[in-house]
Order: C-alpha cells, then sequence, then structure tokens
C-alpha cells in the first residue's frame, strides 16, 4: 500500500455488515415508554376517583410484573428483557383491568400469571399467544369473583344501605339489571351515571376503565407517536355503538361504560396479539366488538370486553392467515 | 397525488452547493472487468502495454456487458484475478499512471443520426446504470417496440441520505443532461419524458425547471422527499401509476427509467466520443469532517478520495468504523480502503465508530413498521419468521422476489432486526428451494 493512513483502515478495524448501515433510532423501549405515557392520564384519572389506594394497585402490579420478568428470566438464564418497559405496561394495563379494592396478593399473583405463565413461558416478548394482563384479568375473575366484582368507589360511596346491589355496581351491571326487568330495574335506572360523568369517570369499576376522557386522551398521543393506528380502537367502538343500538341498548352508555375504551385502546392494540395487516385488524375489530355487546347483551356477565379480546387473540393467527397484503406487483397468491 | 410508502431518512445533503473537485490523479488505479450487470468485460490489454484515457483495456463479452476503457494515462502494471485487498474475485486492470491524462488516440465524437446509432454509442461509451445498479444502458435502451415506450423517467429523485452526486450533475452539467433528454425526445416516441427530482434539491429545480421551461420536451416533476422515491419501481408508481409485475422490467408495463448522470454520460459521450472514464462522487458520512464532491478516475481507490477529504483514519473515538460504496440506506460495506470507485459508484460514505456499530436484534414484537413502511407492502414480518422457522415452501405466497433491499423494514424496526437481510436470505432460500423442486420433477418426468 502506497498510503500509509489506509494501512491503519486495513488493520482489521472496518465494520463489514449488510445494508441499511443507519436506524430511524426508534426502539422497543421507546415504543413501550409512549405506551406508559399514554396510559398516565387514566391512572391519574384512577387516583382522583378511587383514592390512594388505587396509586398503590398500580405500583404493585408494576413492581411484581417487573420482578416476575426479572427474577423467571434470571432463574431461566435468559436474557433480562426488563430494560424494554413491556413488563412494566402489562402490570399498568393488569391493574388497570382490577378494582381499587383488590387484594394486593391477588394483584400481585395476577402479575405471575401474565408474565410468567403467559409470556414467559411461550417465549417472553413477542412470542405470547394472548395478552398477558387480558388472560391475568380473566384468571383473577375467576378465581376471586367477589374481590374482582366488588367496586367501592372511595369518597363518592353512596350511604343507602337498601340497595347494595345497586350503589356498589357498574355501570355495564345497571344497564344489565335495567335490561332484565323486574323490582329492580327502575331502582337501577335511577342509579345510571350521567353520561357526562360516565366520560369523566366518577362512577365504579376498574382502576383504568373509568374515565373515557382520560382514555381518549391515551389515544390521540398513541396516534400521534405513530405507535397504534386508528383502524382497531375505531372500528371495535363503532361495531359496539351501532350493535347496541340494534339490542336495544343506549349505544353511547355502551361506549362509555366498561372496559371498552381500555380494551380497544390498549388491549386489542397489543402488537404481538393482533394482526399485522389492515385488513386484518379490521376483521379483528369487528370480531371483538361482536363478541363484546353478544356478551353485555346476551351472557351472564355484565362485561364482555376481556373475553372477547382473548377470544380475538387467539383467533389472530388464522386471521393473518386470511388477510395476507397483496404486494404492489405481485399477482394472485 | 399516489405515494407509495417509505421512511422518512435524515437528509444530510452537506454537499448540494458544493461543485465538484477534481481529485489530483492517484499513482495507481485498479480498473474492475465487472462493473456492470452481466458478463465481465474480457481484458484486451497485457501487463507493460502503454495505455490512454478512455483506450479500451477490456471488450463486451456479450449482449448484456459492457466495455471498459482506461481511465488513466500510463503503463499496465498486472493484470490480476482477485482483489488483494478485498479479496474479491474478478478481474483486474492495475495501471501505473503518469500523471499526462494524455487522451487516447481516434477519439472522435460518433455519427449519430438513427436509433442504431445511439444504442452503439451508448454501447461503446461503456455506459451502464450510474444510480447505483449496473445495468447495461444499451440493453436498456434496445427495444423490440419504439411505441411500446410510453414513459421515459430521468431519475434525479437521489434519495440517499448524503449523496449530491445527481444533485450536481443536474446543475453543473444541466446542459449535457438537457442534450441527453432531446436525444430519448428524438429516438423514442414516449407520451412523456419525466425529469424526476426530490423536492430537497430546490437548486437542481429550479436549473432544470428554467430548460424544461424554455424547451417543453420533458416535464419536471418534484417529488416529495420520501425514502426510496428513487427506486425504479417506485418512480413508475408514483409518476404513472403502473405498477411493475414481479419478474417483469418497466419496459413491459411501457416504461423506462435512466438515472441523470447515465444520461449526462451519454450525452457527453456523444458530443465528445471520451468513453466513461471519470465518476463524480460525494465523499461524506458521520467520520467525515469535510465533505466533498470529487471527480475521480475509475479504479482510483477509496483511500486517495479518503485522503483528498483529509477523513480521520487513526483509531480512536471520531476513528472511521465502517466505509460504504454507496449511501447508508444501501450502500455496501468495503473491508478495505483501498477497493477502487467502479462506474456505478456515485458516494463514499464513511461512517465513525459509532454509528459503524451493529446493534443487537431483540425479539420481534410484531408492530408491523416493516410491513407499513415497505414501500411494496411486502410482509416482511412474516418473511422473516417463515424463514427463521424454515418453512421455505411456504415462502413464496409472501413475494420475497418483489423485494428490492431498499432497507426501509430494518430502518424502521424498533427491535433492530437486520430484516432486510432476511429478505436477500429468504430470495436466495426460495430460489435454491425452486431450483430443487424443478430437478426433481425433471427426474420424476424421466423415470
Amino acid at each position: 500500500m502506497s498510503n500509509p493512513e489506509a494501512g491503519n483502515l486495513s488493520a482489521g478495524r472496518l465494520v463489514v455488515s449488510p445494508s441499511p448501515h443507519i436506524h430511524s433510532g426508534r426502539s422497543t423501549t421507546e415504543i413501550m415508554r409512549d405506551v406508559l405515557i399514554a396510559l398516565a392520564p387514566a391512572a391519574v384519572a384512577s387516583v382522583i376517583v378511587f383514592g390512594w389506594r388505587a396509586a398503590l394497585v398500580i405500583a404493585v402490579c408494576i413492581v411484581s410484573a417487573v420482578f416476575f420478568e426479572w427474577g423467571f428470566q434470571k432463574l431461566t438464564k435468559r436474557r433480562g428483557t426488563i430494560g424494554d418497559l413491556s413488563a412494566a405496561v402489562t402490570g399498568v394495563i393488569l391493574a388497570f383491568n382490577l378494582p381499587a379494592s383488590i387484594p394486593l396478593w391477588q394483584a400481585a399473583l395476577g402479575s405471575a400469571i401474565a408474565i410468567i405463565l403467559v409470556k414467559q413461558l411461550f417465549g417472553g416478548i413477542g412470542k405470547n399467544f394472548a395478552n398477558p394482563a387480558i388472560t391475568a384479568r380473566i384468571a383473577l375473575f375467576l378465581a376471586f369473583s367477589r374481590t374482582m366484582t366488588s367496586f367501592s368507589m372511595g369518597a363518592a360511596t353512596s350511604a343507602s344501605p337498601a340497595a347494595d346491589a345497586i350503589t356498589g355496581a357498574t355501570p355495564l351491571a345497571l344497564a344489565k339489571i335495567a335490561a332484565q326487568g323486574g323490582e329492580q330495574a327502575a331502582s337501577a335506572l335511577a342509579h345510571m351515571p350521567s353520561k357526562l360523568t360516565l366520560f369523566l369517570g366518577n362512577h365504579a369499576g376498574c382502576l383504568g376503565e373509568v374515565s373515557a376522557l382520560a382514555l381518549v386522551i391515551g389515544f390521540a398521543f398513541l396516534l400521534l407517536r405513530r405507535v397504534i393506528s386508528w383502524e382497531t380502537p375505531v372500528v371495535y367502538v363503532a361495531v359496539v355503538f351501532g350493535l347496541s343500538a340494534a339490542f336495544g341498548r343506549d349505544p353511547v352508555d355502551a361506549v362509555l361504560s366498561g372496559g371498552l375504551l381500555l380494551g380497544a385502546v390498549f388491549m386489542a392494540t397489543d402488537y404481538v396479539t393482533s394482526p399485522m395487516s389492515f385488513k386484518g385488524r379490521v376483521v379483528f375489530a369487528i370480531g371483538a366488538g361482536f363478541f363484546t355487546t353478544v356478551i353485555r347483551v346476551f351472557g351472564s356477565y355484565p362485561e364482555g370486553v376481556s373475553f372477547s379480546i382473548l377470544l380475538m387473540n387467539i383467533l389472530t393467527p388464522y386471521i393473518d392467515k386470511f388477510t395476507i397484503k397483496k404486494p404492489l406487483g405481485g399477482g394472485a397468491a | 397525488m399516489r405515494k407509495l410508502p417509505g421512511v422518512h431518512v435524515p437528509h444530510r445533503k452537506n454537499t448540494a452547493t458544493q461543485p465538484a473537485q477534481r481529485l489530483p490523479i492517484p499513482p495507481e488505479v485498479r480498473i474492475p472487468m465487472a462493473m456492470h450487470i452481466g458478463a465481465p468485460a474480457k481484458v484486451t490489454v497485457s501487463a507493460g502495454d502503454e495505455v490512454k484515457v478512455g483506450q479500451l483495456i477490456g471488450e463486451a463479452a456479450g449482449f448484456v456487458s459492457s466495455p471498459v476503457h482506461s481511465s488513466v494515462s500510463g503503463k499496465v502494471k498486472a493484470i490480476e484475478e482477485q482483489d488483494a485487498a478485498t479479496g474479491d474475485k474478478g478481474t483486474f486492470v492495475v495501471i501505473e499512471t503518469d500523471g499526462l491524462q494524455t487522451p487516447a488516440d481516434g477519439i472522435t465524437p460518433p455519427t449519430v443520426t438513427s436509433m442504431e446509432d445511439f444504442i452503439a454509442a451508448a454501447r461503446d461509451s461503456g455506459i451502464v446504470g450510474l444510480g447505483g445498479a449496473g445495468f447495461p444502458t444499451a440493453v436498456k435502451l434496445t427495444v423490440k417496440d419504439v411505441s411500446a415506450v410510453e414513459y421515459i423517467i430521468i431519475n434525479g429523485a437521489e434519495c440517499e441520505p448524503y449523496i449530491t452526486s445527481d444533485t450536481r450533475t443536474m446543475i453543473d452539467d444541466a446542459e449535457a443532461l438537457w442534450e441527453g433528454v432531446r436525444l430519448i425526445h428524438r429516438f423514442f416516441d414516449a407520451r412523456a419524458i419525466y425529469v424526476a427530482v426530490e423536492d430537497n434539491k430546490p437548486e437542481a429545480i429550479k436549473r432544470l425547471g428554467a430548460i424544461a421551461e424554455r424547451e417543453p420536451i420533458a416535464q419536471l416533476r418534484p417529488l416529495p422527499s420520501v425514502y426510496p422515491q428513487g427506486g425504479e419501481k417506485v418512480l413508475i408508481y408514483n409518476l404513472t401509476g403502473r405498477i411493475v409485475p414481479e419478474g417483469k422490467l418497466p419496459l413491459d408495463v411501457g416504461c423506462i427509467v435512466i438515472n441523470c448522470t447515465t444520461l449526462a454520460a451519454l450525452a457527453k459521450y456523444i458530443a465528445t466520443g471520451m468513453p466513461l472514464v471519470e465518476k463524480r462522487v460525494t465523499v461524506d458520512g458521520s467520520a467525515v469532517k469535510n465533505p466533498m464532491n470529487l471527480i475521480a478516475p475509475i479504479g482510483t481507490p477509496i483511500s486517495a478520495l479518503l485522503e483528498h477529504c483529509s477523513v480521520p483514519t487513526e483509531p480512536g473515538k471520531d476513528g472511521v468504523g465502517k466505509i460504504l460504496l454507496g449511501g447508508p440506506m444501501m450502500g455496501v460495506a468495503v473491508p478495505d480502503a483501498s477497493a477502487p470507485i467502479k462506474k456505478s459508484t456515485n458516494a463514499v460514505t464513511v461512517l465513525n465508530e459509532r454509528d459503524a456499530r451493529v446493534p443487537e436484534p431483540s425479539a420481534c414484537i410484531r408492530c408491523g413498521n416493516c410491513v407499513t413502511h415497505c414501500p411494496l407492502g411486502l410482509m416482511t414480518v412474516d418473511i422473516q419468521s417463515t424463514y427463521l422457522a424454515g418453512k421455505i415452501e411456504f415462502i413464496g405466497v409472501y413475494r420475497p422476489n418483489l423485494c428490492m433491499e431498499c432497507g426501509c423494514c430494518t430502518f424502521s424496526c424498533p427491535a433492530r432486526r437486520p430484516l432486510t437481510q432476511y429478505m436477500k436470505l429468504a430470495k436466495a432460500a426460495l430460489r435454491d428451494y425452486e431450483a430443487a423442486q424443478k430437478a426433481q420433477k425433471e427426474k420424476g418426468g424421466a423415470a
């Protein structure tokens, strides 16, 4: 080599790797951080509605979820992934699906189910077939149906002891009682919160689901940051709205009450367990909306969001299979 | 306006306002015989021969091939079969330069009065696709039926970060480029000739716009700066709405796309008779403090260009980490700075050690960014997972062969997965699988 400087370059230090050689800078951690930020308004709303007990439940869920992820990966000698914040996101979403009065050990058990059973045993981030938080919520719901359906209202609790079933009931439970008719129907209707209350959040329910306003703010943030696209939440909510009206329920109440907005914005949009293509996501959202409404109207449970999303999670590989995007220039498959 | 997806890459067109400087003639050039798609050129000189600038040193070996000319005057030092530094196979003609740059005898402008002359000129000029692909221009211009060519697109999109060599062609060689447009206009009967330029090149747009207004034989079409705007299939779709099907050429949908520097070079050859012997090359990147456009003889070692731009080469924090022939999205990393500049080289991008580091991929979270940002809408994530699962028999349905390896998927992947690389691997695996299937079928048929 005539050029001594070039000699330096040939000292085996040059990196040779396939293109492209630059990156957008977006990372999994950044996406999860955006989701946490989007969840923050609903967390604040839950503390306002249910008091500090809500913050405690959220904290326990986050800490236990992160701990179980860390512990499992230590035990099985896998690469640690708590830094990607996905376990923290699972913790918050799980907490959002619990009532404020839940015993803390049950909340921690939920985290264990979500992180160990649903996420890590299937291979960790990106490999789980169902949404960890939803599956854990359903497991807790079936195991501890009493504590999971006892919705204290903190400061806003009604003082009327005669109507125990009514005062602590969620708007959806009230709607169900009202729809069934009978002597309690009128009382249930009377206790139904106004639409404004439903929108703002001062009513019984799980932590994260009560304030539609906070959830919509989170949704807007996720759209702005391009973390999710609009179709799943919008189609999901639209289907519930339309079907509820068709079944004679108040469609606005149906959208604003229960876990619909929480589920549509934060759980049905889970990357891993929802379809890849636009078409697939629309199919997923229609299915979720259909099952949610059917469970709410005809099922024995007042709420159907988590069951319907879990069902659609399981169907996702099939939806993906039948909604393969046709690339530009690709003939019929 | 139609717009295929893509990614917003940083522009970093630091050298856009700098006319190119001429690089001092290096003491030695190594000219590869394979600088184009097709058969490598056959060497016509031997060690010890005196050569001059523009003299034929390698003749085209077939229809899809291209001749190679000496870029310097001097003496052939050796004919090598392998690049000593990079290990690249192929024939190289090593020439010791005399610094005089004496033009070869008989360099006279060709007579071009017919389509046949035009194509012959393209062939004799040694010009190949200078945007990077290296497809012999004469082959591209050879069409059975001229009336089938409805759109001719002059590609000045230059969508890669850093690179401004096409930009400077459109500014400094605007007249030559327009002479090329005139030739195209004369020999083809296209419905429209478009000059496509990304809107981040205002000077080029102004310059060409003024000419186009004066002589409206072609339309200047500024396009949004969305990478990969300059991709052939992308340009054709965005400008004409036509879709190039898998395995087909632009010509099959009535289009020809030709790079602006290629066309300007062709017009220059027809005006002077001097074949393609030098290239305008952008030297830039995160390790380049003093970026420049340089005009260098083909075969010049990269190190000579870097030296001229005082690129730091000593080990250390600001040291050179990676050297690319081309831009950061599609450029090819070279193992050694002595690798030569080729006909199709439009840039040398040097990344510092921090940018050169290969990130460790984490698990795919199926976010779908790779799919949303793929200009062709390929299900990149599924091609990746099917490839990794070894289920090559199921990969064809995702049409990996359409992939143009633009890099948008890897660029946008939050898990830093090398998706573009998986696409290349999937294509190769599919090719092998199909070949094996075919062989088995033939065997079955014979039995």
